[in-house]
């Protein structure tokens, strides 16, 4: 069971901080093209955002941004959001994950490799963030499967 | 014994000092890795990636380039390594229902 802060000064400015993190973290999965960064990153600080909310106001509110029940099942999807570019680029004629051939027209090669490195980076980024989300939830407490 | 242990120790360490003292220093271009041809005769790899990787890709960052793109398999893995101890957790540590089969 998580134990929330008492301390109303740790609720205001983490609540007020939350989402500055949340747009920091997407600036970084999405401007890891130009700068260091990239899914794993922006997904650590987007969970690392979650968890800053699940330790200071609590379980329930915190659930309205993201539910516990979400967070094994976000994982997979991340996952799955990867692996699908990649079989997105077979069906477009190349071979797996080879993003120049994704079937998107009207955009030449070297741009589409660029677009499938966002995609998978966005992949990236939400696999992460709701890992660490699931693997805190678990420790917290046990669930109760829905 | 701990006096032995303690010179093992020590002797473990100055091997390592001595053996990271012969590695190449790190970026220079006549390392084999930085070379256009590897030893064996084929196309070095980290030539080819600083030549094109920005035309290539349409992206400036050449670490993401590689870790996204050329080297895709690997990062599909690493994902695939989070979400098993993600699942891993989930397996071990959640409660069931009573009377659920699974």
């Amino acid at each position: 069971m998580v134990q929330k802060s008492n301390s109303i000064i740790v609720a205001l400015v983490s609540r007020f901080m939350v989402p500055f993190i949340q747009l920091f973290a997407m600036y970084v999965i999405a401007h890891g093209h130009y700068s260091p960064g990239g899914g794993f990153q922006g997904g650590a600080l987007l969970g690392a955002s979650i968890l800053l909310l699940r330790l200071t106001v609590g379980e329930q509110p915190s659930n309205l941004v993201f539910h516990t029940r979400y967070g094994t099942q976000m994982s997979g999807f991340g996952v799955f959001i990867y692996a699908a570019v990649g079989v997105a680029a077979m069906i477009g004629g190349g071979l797996y994950l080879d993003y120049a051939n994704l079937p998107i027209a009207g955009i030449e090669p070297a741009k589409l490799r660029s677009l499938g490195i966002l995609f998978v980076e966005i992949g990236v980024g939400i696999g992460v963030m709701a890992t660490m989300i699931a693997i805190f939830d678990d420790l917290a407490r046990g669930h109760f499967h829905d | 014994m701990k006096l032995i242990s303690y010179i093992l120790l020590l002797a473990f360490g100055i091997l390592l000092i001595f053996a990271t003292s012969e590695l190449p220093s790190r970026g220079h271009p006549e390392n084999p890795i930085n070379r256009d041809t590897s030893i064996a005769g084929t196309p070095g790899a980290a030539a080819h990636y600083i030549r094109n990787a920005e035309k290539e890709t349409a992206t400036p960052n050449m670490v993401t380039a590689i870790l996204a793109d050329y080297r895709g398999y690997d990062t599909l893995g690493e994902t695939t390594v989070i979400f098993c101890a993600g699942i891993v957790v989930f397996l071990i540590l959640r409660k069931q229902k009573d009377g659920s089969k699974i």
